[in-house]
């Protein structure tokens, strides 16, 4: 990486516009909705809070499309299992919005156990001028009415609304670790450590099971999955990743029970870095399709790759998120952190990637041309408005004035969770329990 | 660190090689650049990560709801660790005087064997845990699956290898890595009026200075057994 690089290809000069601390909660899941408009984030408490953009106007040009609280509502509360004798954490895992068919929007957030779809929707009218009922509710007394009244509908402040409309439970044993939306907006796929169902929208008692890769006996088990997400355009295909570093592209098309690939994506293993703990940090913690379908991105512990669907052997892309880790690997072993699972997004046009690390600095990758950058986020380096300075870790020998030791990175500063907005230089990272959201500054 | 970028030869391709390899880099504990490694002995620093490993293990097992991915990595580690354990060539002498080799060998395939057992029902255990399985398995089988144990008689070096490493990690030596294992069926003490397992805590007066028998994993069992519960695959009627 060479010291000046020039960011501007990337990104000009990403803004920091705001940073929303959610009080305690760590953020567990960011996602834009397909529009962009709305910006939803779970936490471990089981809370979802959607973020809205301001519309443009003429007054304050400059303040384009900041995000504002729109809608807070408890998701998912902690449960027990009594049968079991298990509890069940309340966190997110994942929301995937669906697209919008009305005026309501509709997400569906899940914690390890419990798929739940939700209704978002505004309420600016409200009834008034009841016949029987006065305007605190109590019914009056018939002998005062004397005429039909029929209510109106008059302007309220702007409310709000969460409803829970469908709970898709108890089809999975293992911790769910992602959902996806097929094309098709009638059904949807949710995945656990070693299953994944089907489901459709309108029936919660039924899913249909598509992938199980629990062996009969469980002493053989090697291999767990790790994220799953249907195609964008097909709707017959999805993919699957795994803790083995492996994909898998299933056609549904093909048989009942997708147990059986179509296609099998692995690249070898470098000799020259074996070690034992290959296999950790091969486990792949992401897996996303590009906006064009062509091309799949995985997440493993140092590297992002790029695949391409026509070819198995081997990722078209590979990039390198925080090499200077690879000598380190017992220690974060130890401390566990090599089991960290970081996430990756795809821009709109599929020409950057972006990924987490640590420190709360996350990385960007052109495609095009092959230049990457380190930014930070948190409060004590950047001031509101200000433009992000490329961070650099340095690996070993002198150090620089502005670059940072390995040795001093903090790992408990981790991003895991970062989203792209679908069509504009608009990114929301999630730094543990604070929001940042950073837009490409516009002359 | 763990990988020292000082040795750069050609590779053969010959797995033994590889793994001499891999044994022979895995000096973490060193500075990092450090050369010369390859002369520092593999075994110390195996044992080490071997200890690290069977004590995450045994976390992971302990939750009431262990994390399936942490769990399998962590046993593939463990699964190549110990394989890389087996070979005997550049250990270092032990100090005890040797026993017969073959109570050598049989302890150290018992050892083995015990060790693969152990977490095989590890595994089978986290299964009940689940509810999903059938009446368990009998503890000794024929080694982990899908690695070989048998062949080639090991030295008594390696031997004090395992045992130590373990019992250093539990007090009861080899017996603690039963720890996990439910015998909570065997245990008469469960039945008796006074077991604090299978009550909520107890605020009787009587002070009760024993801390409970049973820990979540076996209650969960007894559940299972007690209840008969089968089959939470299949969803069934409206969520909770």
């Amino acid at each position: 990486m060479e010291e000046d690089i020039d960011t501007r290809k990337i990104n000009n000069s990403f803004l920091r516009d705001h940073s929303y601390a959610t009080e305690a909660d760590i953020i567990s899941t960011v996602e834009f909705n397909h529009t962009g408009e709305l910006l939803a984030t779970g936490d471990k408490g089981g809370r979802v809070v959607i973020f809205q953009r301001e519309q443009e106007s003429k007054n304050q040009v400059h303040r384009r499309g900041e995000y504002n609280v729109y809608s807070t509502f408890q998701s998912h509360e902690p449960e027990f299992d009594y049968l079991k004798s298990l509890e069940i954490e309340e966190k997110i895992n994942k929301i995937r919005w669906l697209p919008q068919q009305n005026a309501a929007y509709f997400l569906l957030s899940t914690n390890d156990k419990t798929v739940k779809l939700w209704k978002v929707s505004e309420r600016d009218k409200r009834p008034e001028g009841y016949n029987l009922k006065d305007e605190e509710g109590r019914l009056r007394d018939p002998a005062t009415i004397t005429t039909l009244r029929v209510p109106v509908l008059r302007p309220m402040d702007l409310m709000v609304e969460a409803t829970p409309r469908r709970v898709f439970a108890n089809a999975h044993t293992y911790h769910i670790n992602s959902i996806s939306v097929n094309s098709d907006y009638e059904t949807y796929m949710s995945a656990d450590d070693l299953r994944i169902n089907l489901w459709n929208f309108e029936i919660t008692n039924q899913s249909f099971n598509i992938v199980d890769i629990k062996p009969a006996n469980m002493e053989e088990l090697t291999e767990v999955i790790t994220a799953a997400e249907f195609h964008p355009h097909h709707c017959n295909t999805f993919v699957y990743s795994s803790s083995k570093g492996t994909i898998r592209l299933c056609d549904m098309r093909a048989s009942a029970l997708c147990d059986r690939h179509t296609k099998f994506f692995e690249e070898p293993e470098d000799p020259s870095n074996r070690s034992f703990f290959s296999e950790i940090i091969s486990s792949i913690s992401d897996v996303k399709f590009s906006h064009s379908g062509r091309y799949i991105m995985t997440r493993d512990y140092l590297t992002v790759k790029v695949w391409d669907l026509n070819m198995e052997s081997r990722p078209i892309e590979t990039y390198q998120v925080h090499d200077y880790l690879r000598s380190k690997l017992c220690s974060l072993y130890e401390n566990d952190c090599i089991f960290d699972k970081f996430e990756c997004v795809w821009n709109g046009s599929d020409s950057v990637i972006m990924t987490g690390s640590y420190n709360n600095f996350f990385r960007m990758f052109d495609r095009n041309t092959k230049r990457d950058v380190t930014l930070e986020a948190s409060r004590e380096n950047s001031k509101p408005r200000a433009i992000l300075k490329p961070r650099k870790v340095c690996v070993g020998g002198k150090r620089r004035k502005d670059e940072i030791s390995v040795d001093s990175l903090d790992f408990s500063k981790k991003i895991l969770h970062t989203a792209w907005h679908p069509s504009e230089n608009i990114i929301a990272v999630a730094a543990t329990n604070n929001l940042y959201i950073f837009q490409d500054k516009v002359n | 660190m763990m990988l020292s970028k000082g040795l750069k030869r050609k590779r053969e391709e010959e797995e033994v090689e590889e793994e001499k390899e891999a044994l022979a880099v895995d000096t973490w504990w060193l500075d990092p650049g450090h050369p010369a490694v390859a002369q520092a002995p593999p075994a110390v620093a195996s044992s080490s990560l071997f200890d690290l490993s069977v004590l995450k293990l045994h976390h992971s097992l302990r939750q009431s709801e262990p994390d399936l991915r942490h769990l399998v990595l962590v046993v593939n580690t463990l699964r190549r660790i110990q394989a890389s354990m087996a070979p005997t060539a550049a250990l270092p002498p032990v100090p005890s005087p040797p026993a017969a080799p073959g109570v050598a060998d049989s302890l150290l395939a018992s050892s083995d064997a015990a060790l693969s057992a152990s977490m095989a029902s590890l595994l089978e255990d986290l299964s009940h845990i689940e509810g999903l399985s059938q009446a368990p398995q009998p503890l000794a089988d024929e080694g982990p699956p899908g690695r070989p144990i048998g062949g080639a008689p090991p030295s008594l070096g390696t031997l004090d290898l395992l045992g130590p490493a373990t019992s250093c990690l539990l007090d009861d030596g080899l017996e603690g890595l039963f720890e996990d294992i439910d015998t909570s069926m065997y245990d008469s003490e469960l039945w008796a009026p006074d077991s604090e397992g299978l009550k909520p805590v107890p605020e009787d007066g009587s002070g009760k200075a024993e801390a409970p028998e049973l820990d979540e994993a076996e209650l969960d069992y007894l559940m299972d057994v007690l209840v008969g519960t089968q089959a939470l695959e299949r969803p069934s009627g409206p969520g909770r």
